[in-house]
C-alpha cells in the first residue's frame, strides 16, 4: 500500500497477498499512533475531512461494519451506508450497477463485504474509488488479519519466529486465509489444526504445516487462534457431530491449561462458546479476544488513512494525528 | 437439410483458386469449382477446371470440407438476448463451420417435437446447417425418457441432457438400451447418447477446478473425479448395452486415459474436447473474471497436456467448441452465481492452428469429417472434395494473424476468454451448399 489520493493511482486493500512485510509493519506502526487517538477525550482527528467512505455489505456484519464506521468518524470522514435490505440491491440490481451508482456520488473509498470470493476484486475494476475488502466469501478478510497481527505484536513483540496454531474450520474461513498470509509474512511459523474435510483440498504454496493432533502441539505454540465453527457443518458430513469436533479440536480447560506460559488465545468472533472454545477459557487473562475487537478501530483508521490520506509517510501521519 | 441444396441452387458457378485441398482422402494442390450447390470440378491447374462466373482467391490457403461443431448453445428459444440461431449460425460460418449441433438446454428445452421443430425451422434460413439434439430426459430432469423415437423421426441423431449429466445410472442404462433400437429411424445409423460427465453430488458448490487455485482463491471447487466417475460409469454402460456413448468436453487426464482404454477394448465410445480445455488453465480464475467460469472447469497444466495428447493420438475424436454465449449482465454476477460458459465458434480454428502442434490435415479431421460421422451427418458434411459432392466448404488461411475481439464477433454476447489475444490461422471463405456465406472474413448475410 502506498500513498494515494484522487490525483494519484488509486489503491485498494483486497488481499494480504498484495502486501509485503514492510507494508505490514508500516500499517502496524501507524495503528499504534491511531490507538492513542481513540483513547482521547474527543477521539477525533481531521485527517480525512472532506473524504467520503461508503459501505456496501451484502452479508450481515455488525462488528466489522461498526468498526469501520467508528474508524471513519474518528478520522472525520463522511460516510454513506448501503445495506442490502434498504437499497435497490433487493430489486435485482447488479453489483456493478450498484457500485457505479455509489461511485457516481463522489466517494473516495468503498468498503465491500460479499458472500462470494472475488467480488471486491471485480468492484476494483469497475470504479474509480479505493476498494477495501471487508470479507469476501471464503477468500480473505485483510483488516481482520491486520488487527490480529497488531494484537499479537502488542503482547509478543516481534512476531519473527512466533509459533501460531490456527484451529478449526479452515476450509470456509476467510480469516484463516488472511491470517496465514499475514503471520507468515511477519516471519511466524503457522500450523493448521483441523480434520481433513475442514482443510482446503490443496495447500500447495501455503506457508504452513498441518496436524490433526491438537494435543501434540499445545505446549509449543505462542498463539492459539480458534476459528468460528459453523453449526451446520455436520449436515454436509464435514464432521460427524459438534460434540466430536469439540472433543478433538475445541479449546477446553484441559487443553488451555497445557498451553505454554504466556501463549495468547485469539478468536475473530463471534464465538460459539462450548464448541470451538469453552466458556471459561474465553475469559482467561491470556485470551485477548475483546482486545482484538478494540484494536479493530485503530487498524481500520490506519488503513483508511493510508489509502485516502493526503500525506502518507509516517511523519505526515504523525502530524495529522497531532492536529 | 437436403431441401437447401435445391433452395440455394442459384447464382452461377464459383471457382476457388490457388489453394491446397485437404479432405479425408489426403492433400493436394487444386482449384475447386462449384455450381448448383455441388462441387462440379476439381483440378490441380487452373486450365484443368472450367471458367466460373466468380472467383474466390485461396492462394496460400487450405480448402477443406466445411467444419462441424458437435457442441453449441444457440440459446433460442429462451435467451435471444444472449444469442439467436441466426447470430450463432453467422458466428459459425465466420468460424468455418457449415454445420453445428445445437444443445437442448434452451427454455423451453428441446425435449419434445414442438421445440425441436422450431429449432429446425429457425435453422433452415441460417448461415449454416443447424442440427438440434434433443434431451435424453423430459425437462432434462434425469428421470423420465423424452420421446426419443418421435424425435429420431424428426431427424435427431444425438440425445443429451447437456448442461447436466444423467445422474441415475438406471435411467442412463434404459436410455442407451432404448436408443439402441432406434437405428431403423435413422437410416440404419446408430443413435448416440452424448454425456456431460459430472456427478452432481461431487461437483455441488464447485465453480472452478478443485485444486491449488480454488483453495487459494476461496472458491468452491469441482474435483476431476466428478467428471471421471461418470466417464467410468458410462463406459461400463456402453459395455452393458452395446449402445454408442459420446463423451462431451473431456477435461481431465483421467478421463482421456479411460476413453483410450475403452476404445482399445473395442467399446462404442467417442469423445470431444474444447479449445478452452487445450489452451487455458485454472490459473486464469485468479482474476475472478467470470469469463473463465465454465463447466467442466478449466484444469491444471497436466490435464491440458493430456487433452492435447488425446487429440494427437485419436483418443479424442473431435474438437467441439461448447460455444456458450452469456450476456455481460449475467457474466458480471459474482463468481458463484455467474453462468458457466464461453464463446467459441469464431476462435476455434485459430486456437487449433496456433496452439496444437498437429499437421493441418489432422486438425481438419478433428473439426470436419470425424465430428460429421459422430453426428451422423456425413452424407452432407465432411465429404471428400470431389465432383457431385455437396459444396459445404471452408477456406482457411493458416498464416493470417489476427487479434480476438468479442465486440467484433457475430454474437450479441462478448464472453470470449481470448480477448486481445493474437491467433494465427483464420477462416477466409465459407460456402454452404455452394453459397458463399463468408467471403474474405465478412459474412454475406
Amino acid at each position: 500500500m502506498s500513498p494515494s489520493g484522487r490525483d494519484r493511482p488509486r489503491q485498494h486493500l483486497l488481499s494480504i497477498n498484495d502486501l509485503v512485510r514492510p507494508d505490514l509493519e508500516r500499517i502496524l506502526d501507524l495503528t499504534e499512533s491511531f490507538a492513542e487517538v481513540s483513547e482521547r477525550a474527543i477521539p477525533r482527528v481531521p485527517a480525512l475531512r472532506g473524504k467520503t467512505v461508503a459501505w456496501l455489505f451484502y452479508e450481515d456484519s455488525t462488528r466489522t461494519r461498526l468498526s469501520f464506521e467508528a474508524a471513519a468518524k474518528q478520522l472525520s470522514a463522511d460516510t454513506l451506508n448501503f445495506t442490502v435490505r434498504s437499497s435497490s440491491v433487493n430489486k435485482g440490481e447488479s453489483v456493478r450497477d450498484t457500485v457505479q451508482t455509489i461511485d457516481a456520488m463522489g466517494i473516495d473509498a468503498i468498503v465491500v463485504r460479499h458472500s462470494c470470493a472475488g467480488v471486491p476484486h471485480r468492484v476494483g475494476n469497475w470504479i474509480d474509488a479505493s476498494v477495501i475488502n471487508a470479507g469476501d466469501g471464503r477468500h480473505e478478510h485483510p483488516t481482520q488479519a491486520l488487527l490480529d497481527l497488531y494484537t499479537a505484536r502488542t503482547h509478543l513483540g516481534d512476531l519473527d519466529g512466533a509459533r501460531v496454531a490456527i484451529v478449526g474450520d479452515i476450509l470456509h474461513s476467510r480469516v484463516a486465509r488472511s491470517d496465514v498470509l499475514a503471520f507468515a509474512a511477519m516471519g511466524a511459523q503457522v500450523t493448521l489444526v483441523a480434520p481433513r474435510p475442514l482443510l482446503p483440498s490443496s495447500l500447495d504454496g501455503w506457508p504452513v504445516t498441518v496436524t490433526h493432533d491438537f494435543d501434540d502441539i499445545l505446549g509449543e505454540i505462542d498463539i492459539c487462534y480458534l476459528l468460528r465453527m459453523q453449526l451446520e457443518r455436520q449436515a454436509s458430513a464435514l464432521v460427524p457431530s459438534l460434540r466430536e469436533f469439540r472433543a478433538e479440536y475445541g479449546l477446553n480447560s484441559w487443553r488451555a491449561d497445557r498451553l505454554a506460559e504466556g501463549a495468547l488465545i485469539m478468536h475473530p468472533g463471534p464465538m460459539n462458546r462450548g464448541v470451538e472454545i469453552d466458556g471459561d477459557v474465553a475469559d482467561r487473562p491470556n485470551a485477548v479476544i475483546t482486545e482484538q475487537v478494540a484494536n479493530g478501530v485503530a487498524v481500520r483508521m490506519a488503513v483508511l488513512f493510508l489509502l485516502l490520506g493526503s500525506g502518507l509517510d509516517q511523519a505526515a501521519g504523525q502530524k495529522e494525528i497531532a492536529a | 437439410m437436403s431441401t437447401r441444396l435445391a433452395a440455394v441452387a442459384t447464382g452461377g458457378t464459383i471457382a476457388i483458386r490457388g489453394g491446397t485441398v485437404v479432405d479425408s482422402t489426403g492433400s493436394r494442390r487444386a482449384d475447386v469449382v462449384v455450381g448448383d450447390g455441388r462441387v462440379t470440378a476439381v483440378g490441380p491447374d487452373s486450365g484443368d477446371v472450367p471458367h466460373a462466373d466468380r472467383t474466390l482467391d485461396a492462394s496460400g490457403c487450405i480448402v477443406a470440407p466445411g467444419l462441424v461443431d458437435l457442441h453449441v448453445h444457440l440459446r433460442q428459444p429462451g435467451r435471444e438476448d444472449a444469442e439467436t440461431i441466426d447470430t450463432g449460425a453467422r458466428g459459425a460460418a465466420l468460424g468455418g463451420f457449415t454445420a453445428v449441433v445445437a444443445m437442448p438446454n434452451t427454455d423451453p428445452p428441446m425435449d419434445c417435437a414442438a421445440v425441436v421443430r422450431e429449432v429446425q425451422e429457425l435453422g433452415a434460413g441460417a448461415c449454416c446447417d443447424v442440427y438440434p439434439t434433443a434431451a435424453i430426459t423430459v425437462g432434462r430432469r434425469g428421470a423420465e425418457l423424452a420421446p426419443m423415437a418421435e424425435l429420431a423421426r424428426l431427424g435427431v441423431r444425438i440425445f443429451t441432457d447437456d448442461g447436466d449429466g444423467v445422474q441415475d445410472a438406471q435411467v442412463m442404462r434404459r436410455a442407451l438400451e432404448y436408443a439402441g433400437g432406434l437405428a431403423h429411424l435413422a437410416g440404419g445409423r446408430r443413435i448416440a447418447l452424448a454425456q456431460h460427465c459430472e456427478v452432481a453430488e461431487l461437483s455441488a458448490g464447485g465453480h472452478m477446478h478443485e485444486g491449488a487455485w480454488s483453495s487459494r482463491l476461496g472458491l468452491g471447487g469441482q474435483p476431476s473425479e466428478a467428471e471421471e466417475l461418470m466417464v467410468m460409469r458410462d463406459i461400463a454402460l456402453a459395455r452393458l448395452t452395446g449402445s454408442r456413448v459420446h463423451f462431451q468436453h473431456l477435461s481431465t487426464a483421467g478421463s482421456v486415459a479411460m476413453v483410450r482404454a475403452a476404445k482399445e477394448a473395442g467399446l462404442p465410445v467417442t469423445a470431444e474436447a474444447t479449445p478452452h480445455h487445450f489452451t487455458l488453465t485454472d490459473a486464469c480464475c485468479a482474476s475472478y473474471d467470470t469469463v473463465f467460469k465454465v463447466h467442466p472447469p478449466l484444469r491444471p497444466d497436466d490435464d491440458v497436456a493430456a487433452i492435447r495428447a488425446g487429440l494427437a493420438d485419436g483418443t479424442i475424436d473431435a474438437i467441439a467448441t461448447d460455444h456458450a454465449p452469456h450476456t455481460s449482465t449475467d457474466k458480471e454476477r459474482p463468481f458463484d452465481s455467474a453462468p458457466p460458459g464461453m464463446l467459441g465458434l469464431e476462435t476455434a480454428v485459430g486456437l487449433a492452428l496456433t496452439e496444437l502442434d498437429l499437421p493441418i490435415e489432422q486438425v481438419v479431421a478433428l473439426m470436419s469429417w470425424r465430428p460429421a460421422a459422430i453426428a451422423a451427418i456425413d452424407d452432407l458434411h465432411g465429404r471428400p472434395i470431389a465432383p457431385t459432392e455437396p459444396a459445404n466448404l471452408c477456406v482457411i488461411d493458416p498464416q493470417e494473424t489476427w487479434t480476438v475481439s468479442g465486440a467484433a464477433m457475430a454474437s450479441p454476447s462478448r464472453n470470449t476468454p481470448y480477448e486481445g489475444r493474437t491467433l494465427r490461422g483464420r477462416v477466409r471463405h465459407t460456402l454452404l451448399a455452394g453459397e458463399p456465406v463468408v467471403i474474405d472474413g465478412e459474412p454475406q448475410r
